[in-house]
Parts: C-alpha cells; structure tokens; sequence
C-alpha cells in the first residue's frame, strides 16, 4: 500500500500587517495620552456634569486625601524652586543648592517647612514611602504658622497666572474643606477649580 | 509582503538560487504590544474634569449696606447633614415650627425636583435656548449670552449652601452640581449659623426643643 504523503506546508504567518496595526495603535497612545501624575495618596474625586477642562499648565494642584491631609504639586519646575526658597525663607530655612535640585523633580511635596531639610536628605524611595504620611501644616486659627497659607501665598508671587485646583477625595470631611477654603479666602485667593470626574447630565434637562 | 525576491541577473556564469528573503515580523509585534500595554497603564487618555468656583471675598472692611440682601421669598437655604442627608428651608428660619426644616435627597426626584419647582420658569427657558441652538446652530458665546440674561432675573432664586462638618466633599459637589442642573445663577457656600444647628436638632427631636427657645434673645437678634 502505497503511503499517502501529506504535502507540508509553511505556517509561516505573515507578521507585517499586525506589525502595522500595532504601530498605529502605539501612535495614538503615545500622541493623545498624558502620564500619570504620581501622587502620594490616591484619590478617588466626585463625580460632577461638569464639562470644563483642567489647563494645561500653570496649575497649582491641592491634593485632600481622606483624612484631610494637604498635599501640592507645581507643574512648573522652575516656579517649584522659587517657591520653596520663598517659603524657606520666610521660615528661617536655608536650602543646598543639592536640596534644592532633588525638591525640583518632585512632582508633589507636602512636608512641614522644618523637616524639609530631613526629608530631602532621604533616598527617593524612601521619599515616597514616607510622604503620605506628612502633609502641609494648616491652621486656621489666627496662629502665623499657616504653612498652606505661605505656600499659596509665595507660589502666587512668583507666578501670577498661576491657577488653583483643589482635588479632594469624595469622603473627606467638609470641615477639612473648610479649612481650605478659609484660608484660600483669607488670602484673597477667591476664585478656584474643584476637580471632578463626569458625570453625564441627566436626560430630562 | 516581507519578502524581498532577488532576481537572476541574467547571464552569469555561477548558478545563482533565486533566494527570498523573509523577514519575521513576529518578535517586532511582540515589542509594540509590550509597549502599547505600557502606554495604556503609565498614560491618562482623559484630562480631568473641573469645576469653576468663585468664593465671596471675606473682607472685613465690606460693611452691612453693601451685602447683598435677598429677598426671603427668593432665599433657599440648604442644609448638608450627616449621612448624606440634606435638608432645606425656604425665606427666613422659623424657629417656632420644626416642620418648616423638610429633608429631601440627593437623587433627582429630592433636591433636584425641588429646586426645578422653584426654578421652573428658568429652566424651561434654558430648555428652549438650548433646543434651539441645536437648530440654529449659533456661536457658544451667544448661548452664553442670552442663558446669562435669561438667569439674571430678579424672581430667581437664590440658594445658600449650608455644609455641617459632618458633611463630605462629595455632598457639596452634589449639592453645586444641582445648582448647575437647575440652571441656578446665584448661589453661595455659606458658614453655617447656631440657628441653623438648632433646627436640625429640633428636627431630630421632632420639636421638642422648641419650648427652650429664649425668646427675648430672638427677639433682640
């Protein structure tokens, strides 16, 4: 009996067409996305039908977490150095210019002025670790050591334009928000942005 | 596609093989899907959503006559409680009777139904400008425009947002996001007073509180 030979076949498969396709996806992703802020606390922010974009730069962002701790971010980076100088300055803290070159590739700070120094001198790993832990002093009694107040107050000097956002988590107590919000007012900072995620608008409207 | 077949060039005296050359494209996608993954964690497609807030200044200086003073008819006074509660009343407090503070909800047939009530004539009009921007297809800054006239009447109403400190940042985003759905032009985020206080209690107590009330204090206040 004569054996039936199966013909073999390459199964070779042409990769080009997937290759392109990729690349175009890699494209779009690369063009309209934006990285990811690292944040020392994750917040989960309210919904709003809010339509209104955040811009671009030149935003001063106020981070809440749950319990009310204060952190900032700066997108600019130069504004970041005259900031913390200003402020140091004000608290009797002097900076290296080393210290002043690690605080200007954070991207969020939120550390008491005094231990700045100590926090500084941390590995950056360490940094992160330690970070939600802290949070900017705020008092709102008529006691001069409002170190939010100094921080609002200096980056507005340094940069006019400079825009305030407060991202809160959704479960954060009002009175924190208070506190917030009166020390903004006592500064004359009176208009500002709540960040929110959307919502759609009912139907009915 | 990937394969590139060179051609015997004539003549030659060396048996040249028709060779192709193929090249696998498979470890190339491999590395654009690594990298395409990476994009879709590290990256935000979307930029967040904000909303635009305006905060009366407290300037000490600004004395009584420049206040603004509302009529009681147009008042609406929310109260942010605990628990997402919110209760309202409307013009003045009347501490007398407890049932004048009424809970509502945050869903759309509480305080939404509600502030659309007293706010129906607006809204309706907002309603009919934005029908007919879709039809006539004018500018934003036009809508703009006529939806501030439209809003800028003097029967609106205008709402004093009240948050007791047990009352979270979600409550009064909701509680600002209503006065947006409703078209309201005119509201406030205001401290809370020890009335107000008073008449959630009273609530709670179902009036019995109101036999303590110092009336030769009200009526100095």
């Amino acid at each position: 009996m004569p054996k039936i030979k199966v013909k073999r076949k390459s199964t070779f498969i042409d990769m080009t067409a997937m290759s392109d396709v990729t690349v175009l996806l890699l494209t779009f992703f690369m063009l309209t996305s934006t990285f990811v802020q690292k944040e020392p606390v994750q917040v989960a922010t309210p919904a709003s039908v809010s339509e209104i974009k955040i811009p671009e730069t030149n935003i001063l962002q106020i981070l809440v977490d749950s319990n009310g701790k204060i952190f900032m971010s700066l997108d600019n980076q130069e504004n970041r150095v005259d900031v913390l100088q200003n402020v140091g300055r004000e608290y009797g803290v002097e900076f290296t210019s080393e210290e002043i070159n690690k605080f200007k590739l954070m991207n969020s700070f939120g550390v008491p002025i005094v231990q700045m120094k100590s926090f500084l001198a941390l590995p950056t790993d360490k940094q992160d670790m330690v970070l939600k832990d802290y949070g900017i002093p705020i008092d709102t009694t008529a006691n001069p050591s409002n170190e939010f107040k100094a921080w609002i107050k200096n980056a507005r000097n340094v940069n006019g334009d400079l825009r305030i956002a407060i991202k809160a988590d959704r479960t954060t107590p009002y009175s924190k928000i208070k506190e917030i919000m009166t020390s903004l007012q006592d500064i004359r900072e009176n208009r500002y942005n709540l960040i929110t995620t959307l919502k759609s608008i009912p139907a009915d409207n | 596609m990937a394969e590139v077949q060179q051609k015997d060039n004539g003549g030659g005296k060396g048996k040249q093989k028709k060779m192709t050359i193929r090249v696998d494209f498979t470890p190339m996608v491999d590395m654009n899907m690594l990298l395409i993954t990476f994009f879709m964690l590290c990256t935000s497609l979307s930029k967040p959503q904000t909303m635009e807030i305006s905060m009366p200044s407290n300037d000490k200086t600004i004395t009584e006559e420049d206040q603004t003073k509302v009529k009681a008819s147009r008042a609406i006074t929310l109260i942010l409680g605990g628990d997402n509660r919110v209760f309202y009343y409307t013009g003045e407090p009347n501490y007398e009777d407890y049932t004048s503070l009424k809970e509502t909800t945050y869903e759309a047939d509480g305080l939404r139904a509600m502030l659309m009530g007293r706010n129906a004539d607006i809204v309706a009009q907002i309603k009919a400008l934005k029908a007919e921007k879709l039809e006539k297809k004018f500018s934003d800054e036009e809508y703009n425009e006529r939806a501030i006239k439209i809003k800028d009447v003097k029967t609106a109403p205008v709402v004093m947002i009240k948050a007791t400190d047990d009352a979270t940042y979600e409550n009064l985003v909701d509680a600002l996001d209503e006065m947006q759905i409703c078209s309201i032009s005119k509201y406030a985020i205001v401290d809370i007073t020890d009335g107000d206080k008073f008449l959630l209690d009273n609530l709670e107590q179902k009036g019995k509180l109101t036999e303590n009330i110092d009336r030769e204090q009200m009526n100095k206040n």
